[in-house]
């Protein structure tokens, strides 16, 4: 290994060294899942930009799908299904296969971590209707979400916390890892984009009570680093899923897979973007607009709202302009919960009742509570294998590199993910990330780092620290978020995507001349703000260039101009390359993509209806 | 200081804002000495919560003051803090449920190291945590889910909703004037095993609360209950763990 030293001019920031066998960044549910796989049989550490409990698997609401058949009949089979057909054929059929299959074990492992479900009459597992999930590949809904009341995200994050604790896992909490140490890798083969062959040895932190750097060498690095939602303004995602993870992956050269599917919550409090669970129409809740009319009935015929939500949010949004949205600028639908009664809402949706008396002054047990789309989970990521191995080009493992949870796309859930299918990914995914990775680690030897891998996060700090220019950065994200709502949100078209492109462009002209107002070291947020703002700009370009060359439109991919699903021409996934200078004007002139086939093992694709 | 009133209330759009004036407490550890209150004026809606007027003043103002967040609704637990003297969340307090006539103090919890404006270290609070041991205790590894009734997962449902924002310890006068007190966020999750018909620990977990520094200590002001942003009944959960100490077992 190095005995890396701070070089001689570094004599305003300290830099600090560590070893692990494995490191993984994130300790939202997919990380400490890793963590607990991974930490038993190897030196692990978890860094984390927050507290680990801060991280959003806790507002995951509504539950785990597995066919667990706890009260009717399921099988993983049925479950494979739903997810490829939800996913509008673009999953990868051999990974929703594991999905399914594993989700099960995932369950009873939380269980016996302590996890409180739901429980039947006799004591098992409850278990609920979600949006999607059917019995024997379509005919009905079927009951296969297991679930703690509307909190079942935070449970799994308390226990996956718990359990991190037992085991005595290290974190590093409210370290943001910056920077992900690449060497040459000799043995590798040369991937297809821009990227050399290289391999994982660490990553550089910043520490945000000190304003410290930390280099962490590691045999295995995991990312875990969730969403980035934050890419657009109307979203139930947290202000840090800046998406951190996949942006650094990007910035590296790796490509990233499927980019333009982002998915829209159907049931977001209108006007804030607060998430309400799908739970509540498991449970019965009804869509309906202005004339109340359960407009459902229309689209999708036999689950009606228990549709997919790509299915439903483009519906209501089609509602709304049509002109039958309620309230006084009559935009927005309406989710009726009051035939549900006061006990089902107190007991089963405990939470998101309370969100809407909070936060819209609304009690959903007496009247319906006005919703629309919000921004909600990024389908595509950092591309992995099935073992959560990160990929350089279609089939190129880096070595040392793992994804899992919402950062990576394996791909389970294609155009357009089933609710309850996200913590089962970072279940699964997680432990897998978690397994292989630790076993790569006690295989492999520590690399030698790079001399002074720290460089690069120094000068992006010190930069940002720095900053004396006159454009103010929230001034600029909002600029983005606002365009990415206007014009690349449920409904595309290519003008309106060309429209984001430009924004981005000047955005990031205007990003060069930011000016920063805190200069400390200790819990410096501005400066971290603005370098969050950098990776936002980075990645809603990718979404948007991805975007623009999917002409067709499947699952969370609506095109007005090419309104139809291709098959013959887009029946496959989407790798977009960094391949020039990202500054450069034209998309076109730094971004490349390319495409990947779909694994299809047993379900030919066919027309989605419900 | 200056004390404002509230200006009157302009049109905009069909929906009326305010002007609210923030006094936040603000510590910089590099510059200051002491922590200072600095006032703050704010437009404001008054479905806007202070949390909004936190990131106003940070993102239009003063990009220096420093507070956490994330979720922005309550669920993270990173923004709880002292909003008129009283433990909240930020992102839970509602400008229309605040008197805007007088202005907003806002400053950090106390009874934790102040690390800079409303930041604290949250160190300690989570060593009391890790001390109770929170976290499932079971000898067996079933193949399948442990059978529990509904009625024994209602036994200990409250304290599951716990977020760990510390509103409560930081509220408790126990723990300010003796920070080796667990707490009450301690006492609730291990509340939260204790009563788990599934755990075989509750006999160590009771062991530790009978300490010195235990629930012996609560004085049962129901600050706790009053400020924890889940509606926990936090002292109703530390009574029990009390009479379970003395009973011998949950």
């Amino acid at each position: 290994m190095s005995p890396a030293t701070a070089p001689e001019h570094d004599h305003a920031t300290t830099t600090h060294h560590h070893q692990f066998d494995v490191v993984i960044v994130g300790a939202g549910g997919a990380g400490m899942r890793a963590a607990i796989e991974a930490g038993p049989h190897a030196k692990t550490a978890v860094i984390s930009k927050l507290y680990p409990t801060r991280s959003h698997t806790g507002a995951a609401q509504g539950g785990m799908a597995a066919a667990l058949a706890n009260i009717e009949e399921d099988s993983w089979e049925w479950h494979t299904f739903d997810t490829v057909k939800g996913g509008d054929y673009l999953v990868d059929q051999d990974a929703a296969e594991i999905l399914a299959k594993e989700a099960i074990d995932a369950v009873i492992d939380l269980e016996n971590m302590g996890l409180p479900f739901n429980r039947t009459p006799d004591g098992k597992i409850d278990q609920r209707r979600f949006g999607g999930h059917t019995r024997d590949h379509g005919k009905a809904p079927v009951r296969r979400s297991c679930y703690a009341a509307d909190r079942t995200g935070h449970m799994i994050l308390q226990t996956l916390f718990q359990n991190c604790v037992k085991l005595g896992i290290e974190f590093y909490n409210e370290f943001y890892v910056l920077d992900l140490i690449m060497v040459d890798d000799p043995d590798a083969k040369k991937p297809k984009g821009k990227a050399r062959p290289q391999r994982a040895a660490g990553v550089v932190a910043y520490e945000l009570a000190t304003g410290d750097i930390h280099v962490f060498h590691a045999k295995s690095v995991v990312f875990a680093t969730g969403g980035f939602g934050k890419i657009y303004k109307t979203t139930s995602n947290a202000h840090t899923l800046t998406g951190d993870g996949v942006g650094i992956i990007w910035r590296k050269g790796i490509p990233l897979e499927d980019m333009e599917f982002f998915q829209f919550h159907p049931t977001g409090l209108a006007g804030l973007g607060i998430l309400l669970t799908e739970g509540a129409r498991g449970e019965g809740a009804i869509l309906r607009n202005a004339s109340g009319e359960r407009f459902m009935e229309r689209y999708a015929p036999t689950i009606k709202d228990l549709a997919p939500r790509d299915i439903i949010a483009r519906h209501m949004v089609q509602e709304v302009a049509e002109g039958r949205g309620g309230g006084p600028n009559k935009d927005y639908v309406f989710l009726d919960c009051t035939h549900l009664g006061a006990e089902v809402l107190e007991t089963k949706l405990p939470d998101i009742t309370e969100f809407a008396r909070t936060y819209l002054g609304v009690d959903p047990v007496h009247e319906p509570v006005p919703v629309m789309p919000t921004a909600h989970y990024a389908m595509g990521g950092i591309p992995t294998n099935v073992k959560a191995e990160v990929l350089s080009d279609n089939d190129t493992v880096v070595k040392g590199l793992y994804a899992a949870g919402e950062c990576a796309c394996v791909s389970v859930h294609g155009s357009n993910r089933l609710g309850t299918n996200s913590l089962l990914d970072i279940n699964v995914f997680g432990k897998r990330a978690g397994r292989y990775s630790v076993e790569y680690a006690n295989s492999a030897e520590f690399v030698p780092l790079p001399d002074d891998p720290a460089k690069a996060v120094r000068e992006m700090i010190e930069d940002a620290r720095t900053a004396k220019g006159t454009e103010r950065l929230s001034v600029l994200r909002k600029e983005l978020q606002e365009e990415m709502d206007r014009n690349a949100q449920v409904f595309r078209t290519d003008a309106s995507l060309k429209s984001v492109a430009a924004t981005i462009h000047s955005l990031r002209e205007r990003y060069k001349n930011i000016g920063i107002h805190d200069r400390g070291k200790r819990f410096n947020t501005d400066l971290l703000e603005a370098i969050e703002l950098g990776f936002l700009l980075d990645i809603a370009e990718v979404v948007v260039a991805s975007a623009m060359n999917r002409k067709e439109s499947r699952g969370g991919h609506m095109r007005d101009d090419f309104p139809d699903r291709d098959d013959e021409n887009f029946m496959k996934h989407t790798m977009a390359y960094l391949t020039g200078d990202a500054t450069s004007a034209n998309v076109e002139d730094h971004i490349s993509i390319d495409w990947k086939p779909v694994v299809i093992t047993n379900y030919p694709p066919m027309e989605r209806k419900y | 200081m200056a004390t404002k009133t509230a200006q009157p209330p302009v049109e905009s759009g069909e929906v009326t804002s305010f002007t609210v004036t923030f006094i936040v407490r603000r510590f910089d550890p590099e510059n200051d000495a002491e922590p200072y209150w600095q006032d703050f004026d704010v437009e404001m809606f008054s479905t806007d919560r202070v949390l909004d007027g936190l990131h106003k003043i940070k993102w239009e103002v003063d990009g220096s003051l420093s507070f956490r967040r994330s979720c922005a609704h309550g669920i993270c637990g990173s923004d709880a803090m002292r909003i008129n003297g009283r433990n909240r969340l930020a992102c839970k307090t509602l400008i229309k449920d605040l008197d805007i006539s007088q202005p907003v103090y806002v400053e950090a919890i106390k009874g934790l190291p102040l690390e800079k404006d409303l930041i604290v270290d949250m160190e300690p609070f989570f060593e009391s945590y890790r001390q109770v041991q929170p976290f499932l205790i079971a000898s067996s590894k079933p193949d399948k889910e442990r059978l529990q009734s509904p009625e024994d997962r209602a036994r200990f449902d409250d304290t599951t909703k716990c977020i760990l924002c510390a509103a409560c310890t930081s509220s408790c006068p126990v723990f300010w004037t003796d920070g080796q007190y667990f707490g009450p966020a301690a006492i609730v999750n291990a509340h939260r095993f204790i009563f788990d018909s599934r755990d075989e620990g509750s006999q160590v977990r009771l062991d530790i609360l009978n300490d010195k520094e235990g629930v012996w200590r609560c004085r049962t002001t129901f600050n706790c209950t009053e400020a924890c942003p889940r509606g926990i009944e936090v002292t109703k959960a530390i009574a029990e763990v009390k009479q379970a100490v003395l009973r011998g077992r949950p």
